[in-house]
Order: structure tokens, then sequence, then C-alpha cells
């Protein structure tokens, strides 16, 4: 356990090694958008942070940076595929070492909005307005005050993501499409003895999720925009979200454990549960069916018995039964990036690669031309839902911003172990929303 | 004889300056300001960091569940620890086979024990949920890890077994000290196995129990890797800790300023804790020698 003086030596030794290999790192990098701007051809090296580490997105993404060298001699790109949550962290301390990749995934709202504050990411409205505006409305998530500040290449909405067989061998003939139907289906499922709902409490934003989805289908699109705006969240509304949610908790639907369950890392996680078929359904986001097939062996995840639907209707809601909970990622270019990088960003949204990108099930494209090449039918058909929606609300943690949606997110999960009331949660996110002011 | 002094000592000062006293300087200037974790330090906000922090519920909470580890820490190991050490200071078949058996989970690293006794405590699909209902028997409702009121416990449980091995090798290494002679003249006078033990053994292990329960002290009030494994706080904030609180409140949810002052407040009660002992315990095992100064003069 301690330290000796000898190691603390050696731990210096190496940490200046590496400062030295940073900063001779990043000079070269800033010296070269002078050189390509005036149409040298002076190597330049763009780093490319992504989560797709698992195959078919793994390979496709190496092909996609080959394919951008040889059209643009003298750029190379060091690709990083990562863990979705290891990718988090790195890029927070990436951020703090004012280190961060040129070209990484930006998830859009409050996060955003604090890293364009901070003078981290690159405006790219005018060098890649074309692109913004073939993709139309989807990057409005991605502006502040205006401008935008990454282009998303994927947005999808949360739905529930279910096993087929089991819900056959449960004898549930039609998706459920109000909370009645769920709750009758529920029932059903119990009875032929399979546990209905995995639910990944652990992580927290996944139990959050549930209270979104029902603030979405209680509150009226003004009430929200409005809140998302003001902080406020005072309409009565907010407090339904959370008795809908209380009601779904004590119908005890969720796998056991699911206090301390994972959303997404080994077998016994809520993804791992309904990848191996030891549960029936999960809530989940549009990358569902690629994190199944990283956690089964044969790597097919559900295969053919993925099924898709959406969150049903609860009854006397405000909310537009067909508004959907969303968001998706976008690329998003660093301040001190070279130009070549923006290239690589709009190369990424191009029909050839988003339609590439929708062939191999890597997520929902917002280019238009390549809806039709999503050959997944869950995805597909979730694709056409999220298409019809009148509006798709982003994840509130993300549009509040870390702070505020970290607390409303730790209210949720306390609910669901019983330990708060729909009142605590308002309270505590308004609280946490207040001392952002 | 100055200069070398210097010599000596000069490296290990600098290094200690730096990666000790410079980031205690920081944390303290993080801690009056609030701060997104980029960008320069702007909005000074005095002392609000310190109130929100020792307002917080969840910050209370995690302090009385270090105080809970503490004391369990000590309650369980000290008396499992002795026992165990006494019955392997006696020549035995198996000996040196026992003593590595309890000493290697302590040597194992506590990420790799950590993530091992998640996977064994896994509701349903877990091996300790497996054997039990196998005899018959079934754990909590939510699992071990999942329960609200359990989890705590399991966590001081997995503890337990994670650094028993260091309280046993600590009082072997303190039974070699004892002098063999007192056994001897124990023995010649008729004294019992168990008498020997309470009346020469155990008073003798003094000063090793009282440096081991101050380590276990100051390594219970800091404790985060397992718990932040095990269980990352949760559920239902059953197990946060000091260290577990201002690692989500800096990384997850960006705010450095609180985390900071959290971590200042850390700091604080293991220093005041540390000192406190310090005066009232282990003082005794170092009077001897200004006495002998004294006697000196």
């Amino acid at each position: 356990m301690k330290r000796t003086p000898v190691l603390r030596a050696l731990a210096v030794g190496v940490g200046l090694a590496l400062l030295g290999a940073c900063s001779s790192g990043g000079s070269s990098n800033e010296a070269d958008p002078s050189t390509s701007a005036s149409g040298g051809a002076k190597d330049v090296t763009i780093t490319w942070w992504h989560n797709s580490n698992t195959d078919p997105g793994m390979s496709y993404y190496a092909k996609v940076a080959k394919d951008f060298e040889a059209a643009n001699p003298g750029v190379t790109i060091k690709v990083s595929a990562m863990q979705h949550e290891d990718m988090l962290t790195k890029l927070d301390a990436a951020f703090q070492s004012d280190d961060a990749p040129d070209i990484y995934m930006e998830r859009g709202g409050g996060e955003l909005a604090d890293h364009v504050e901070a003078g981290l990411t690159k405006d790219i409205s005018e060098s890649a307005k074309d692109v913004i505006d073939k993709i139309g409305g989807s990057v409005a998530g991605w502006q502040v005050d205006g401008k935008t500040y990454a282009l998303p290449f994927s947005v999808g909405v949360v739905g529930f993501w279910y096993n087929k067989a089991l819900f056959e061998q449960a004898g549930i003939t039609e998706t459920p499409t109000s909370w009645d139907d769920l709750y009758a289906d529920i029932d059903k499922i119990k009875a032929a003895g399979i546990e209905p709902i995995s639910v990944g409490a652990g992580d927290k934003w996944p139990a959050a999720h549930y209270w979104y989805q029902f603030a979405l289908r209680e509150c009226s699109q003004q009430v929200l925009t409005d809140a998302v705006k003001s902080l406020e969240f005072s309409d009565p509304c907010f407090i339904k979200a959370g008795e809908d949610l209380q009601k779904v908790i004590a119908a005890k639907p969720f796998n056991k454990g699911f206090l301390s369950t994972p959303a997404q890392t080994g077998p016994t996680s809520a993804s791992g549960l309904l990848a191996t078929g030891k549960v029936a359904m999960e809530m989940q986001g549009h990358w569902e069916p690629g994190v199944m097939q990283g956690l089964t062996e044969d790597k097919k995840g559900l295969g053919e018995n993925t099924g898709w639907f959406s969150f049903p209707s609860v009854q006397g809601g405000q909310g537009d039964p067909a508004a959907q909970l969303g968001g998706g990622d976008a690329w998003a270019v660093s301040q001190k990036a070279p130009d070549q990088a923006v290239e690589f960003v709009k190369y990424l949204l191009s029909d050839e690669v988003q339609k590439g990108f929708a062939e191999q099930d890597m997520g929902l494209p917002t280019n238009s031309t390549a809806s039709q090449y999503v050959s997944d039918p869950a995805l597909a058909g979730l694709l056409k839902v999220r298409d019809a929606a009148p509006y798709v609300q982003l994840y509130f943690d993300t549009a509040f911003g870390s702070a505020v949606g970290g607390a409303m997110n730790d209210e949720i999960a306390l609910m669901f172990a019983g330990k708060a009331s729909p009142q605590d949660i308002v309270d505590a996110t308004q609280q946490a929303a207040d001392a952002e002011k | 004889m100055r200069l070398e002094i210097l010599f000596f000592v000069a490296p290990a000062l600098l290094v200690f300056l730096f990666f000790v006293v410079w980031p205690i300087i920081k944390a303290v200037q993080f801690s009056v300001y609030r701060w997104k974790g980029y960008g320069p330090l702007v909005d000074f906000v005095g002392l609000k960091n310190y109130a929100s922090v020792l307002q917080n519920e969840v910050f209370t909470d995690a302090f009385m569940h270090n105080i809970t580890i503490v004391v369990f820490s000590i309650l369980i190991q000290l008396p499992l620890g002795l026992a165990i050490a006494l019955l392997l200071n006696r020549k035995m078949w198996g000996q040196s086979a026992l003593r590595t058996i309890i000493f290697v989970p302590y040597v194992l690293a506590e990420v790799i024990a950590g993530v091992v006794w998640f996977q064994l405590l896994q509701p349903q699909y877990g091996v300790i949920d497996t054997i039990l209902s196998a005899i018959g028997l079934h754990g909590p409702e939510e699992g071990w890890l999942g329960t609200p009121d359990v989890a705590l416990y399991t966590v001081i449980a997995v503890l337990t077994w994670k650094y028993l091995g260091l309280a046993v090798i600590l009082f072997l290494a303190g039974l070699q000290g004892v002098p063999e002679e007192l056994y001897e003249a124990a023995s010649i006078d008729g004294a019992t196995w168990w008498q020997v033990q309470r009346k020469i053994t155990i008073p003798l292990l003094g000063p090793t129990i009282r440096t081991w329960a101050f380590l276990s002290m100051i390594g219970s009030l800091q404790l985060f890797d397992m718990v932040w494994i095990l269980t990352g706080g949760g559920p239902a904030n059953s197990t946060t800790t000091m260290a577990t609180f201002l690692i989500t409140e800096g990384t997850k949810r960006s705010n450095y300023g609180i985390a900071s002052a959290a971590s200042v407040i850390l700091f604080v009660v293991a220093l005041v804790m540390a000192l406190l002992y310090q005066y009232f315990v282990l003082r005794r095992d170092s009077q001897d020698a200004p006495r002998n100064k004294r006697a000196k003069r």
C-alpha cells in the first residue's frame, strides 16, 4: 500500500516522459492547418474516437477512414474504437487536460452547451453548411444560440426491445399499445414463469428513462420545451409521471436484483439478460441490437427473435402518444482540430457512408437518402416510428446537462428502491436546476 | 552534514510536494469555485460548496457508512485475526499452506477481487445464490448487492475477507517479538495455554494491534475501490462512502467544486481522527523515548 520514494520518482519520470510526448504531438498538430490551408501537402494526423467497438461497425469505420485517407493523400486518421462508458470517461479526462481528440461523439443538449461555453468545440455552421441543410431538423439538438457544433449521424428513439419467442411462449400475439395492455402482458409473462422486464437500475439512467417516458406521455410538448429552457418543473404533469412510474414498480415486473444490475456490461447486465433469453423485454435505446450482439457468444444477440414496440400510451395524458423519447450521436470537431477533420466529418454524413452505416445496422441514419437501406426489420420499424413522431424529446439528462440530469436520475433510481416519492423527484431536480441558475 | 541531509531528502521531498502537497492545495482552491472541470476558474462561491456538501443527506449518510465500516472492520477483524494468528503461531500440520490461503486475498488486486465477488453475489445466477438454493436456503429477494438494507453488510463481509490477511500477518509478525523466556517461565509456573495467551501474548501484542487498528481505520475512511466495483454506492445510496460521493459529484456530474469540497472534508476528517488516535492511543507506544530523556537530565 505504501508508495516508496523509488516508485514515486519512477512515476515522475514516466509522467514527465508522457508530458513530453503529448506536447510534441500537440505542437505538430497545430502547425498543420496553416500549411494545408495554403494547399501544401504536409501530412496531417486526425484523431477520431468512436464507440463502435464490435464488428461489423468497427471494421466498417476502419474502412471508411482508409477510403478517406486514399482520397486525401497526406491525411492520416488515427481511429480509436472504445466501449461506450470507457469513451465517456476518457473524453472527460481529455477535455480536462485540453487534449481532446479531433473528432469525437457529442450527445447534444446541456453537455454540448457546456463544451461550447468552455471553447472546446468548433463552430461548423459555415464550413459544413451544405450537410447541415441536408440533414434538416435533426440538427436542432446540436445547436447552441443558432450555431451548429456537430453533425448527428444517428438519431434513435427509446422503446421496448422484446424477445418474440418468449412473447409467443407467454401467449402474447400483439404488442401492447397502452399501459393497460402491457400490465396484462406482464401478468401473462409471469404466469409463463418468465421474468418480464430487465432494467439496469444500477447505472441509474436506464431506470430514469421510464420517468422521462411517462413525463413525455403526461406533459404537453409546450410544457416540456418550456421546462428544458426555463428549468422549471412546477407543472403537475411531472408529478403524474412519478405516480405512473410508482405503479409500474409496484407491479414488480423487473428482473431479480435490478437495483444493482448494470445496463450493458456482461451477461448478467440488463441487455445481457435480454440477449440470453432470461427476460422477455427491456426498454432501451436504438443501440440495443448492437449491444446484444456483443454480449452473446455467437455474436447474433437475439437474432430473428428481436422485436420492438414504442412506449405505450397512458390514459388521460396531455402528451402526444406518438411523441418519442430519443437522442443520438453526432460528430463534433474539437476547437484545435485541423480543417481536414471537418471535411472528414462531412464525409461521414455523405450518402455513401450513411448508406453503408445503414446497411450494417449500425444505427438510424440521419441522411434521408440512407433510410431505405436499414435492413434489420426491428430497426426499420423503429425508424418509421421516429419519422412519424411529431417531435423527439432529447433524453432529459442530456438536455439538462450532467449536474441537473445526474440529480434527477439519482432520485428516480431512489424511487425504484422505494425511497422517493413523485414529489421528491421534482424537488431534487428543481433544487439541482436552481443551483445552476 | 547538512548538505548530505539535503541531498538525500530533496528527491523525496520534491515528489512529496508535487504529488501530495500540491494536489491538496489545488483541491482547496477548486473547492471555493463553481467549476465544470474545464475552462478557467472564474465563478468564486466562497464556502457555499462546503455548505451544500454538509447539508447533503447523501454525504452525511456516506459519512455514517464510513464510520460503520471502521467500527465493523475492527470489531470483526480484531478477534478473528487474533484467533487465527494465535492458532497459526502453534506448530501444526499444514501451517504454511493455511497462512498462504489467508493472506492471498490481501495480495489479490482490489479490482479483480471486486469483480469476482460481484459475479459470485449475482442474484439467481451467482454461485452463492446457487449454493444456497441447493441446500434449501435463499438470499435476499433482490440479491445481496441489490437490497438496500443488506448491501452495506455484504460489502463489509467482502472487505473482511479481503483484509483479514493483513491483520493476521501483522499479528503473526508481532508474535515473533514476544520473548521465548516468558513462555518458558509461564509453563514452569504451570500456566495453561489459555492463560499464557491472555496474560502474556495479547498484552505484548498491544503495539502491533494498535498500529493495525490505525491502518484499518484510515483505510476504511478512504474506502473507494471495492464499493465502486461492487455497488457503485447504490442501491439507493445505501453503500455510498465519502470517496464514492466525491467521485460521483466530480466525474459523473462535473460538479468539481463540490467534489473538491467533499475531498477536503474527507481529508480533514481523516486527519483529525488520525491525530486523535495518535494522541490518545499510539502515544502509549512511543512514550518510552521521552521518559528516558527526562531520566538522563
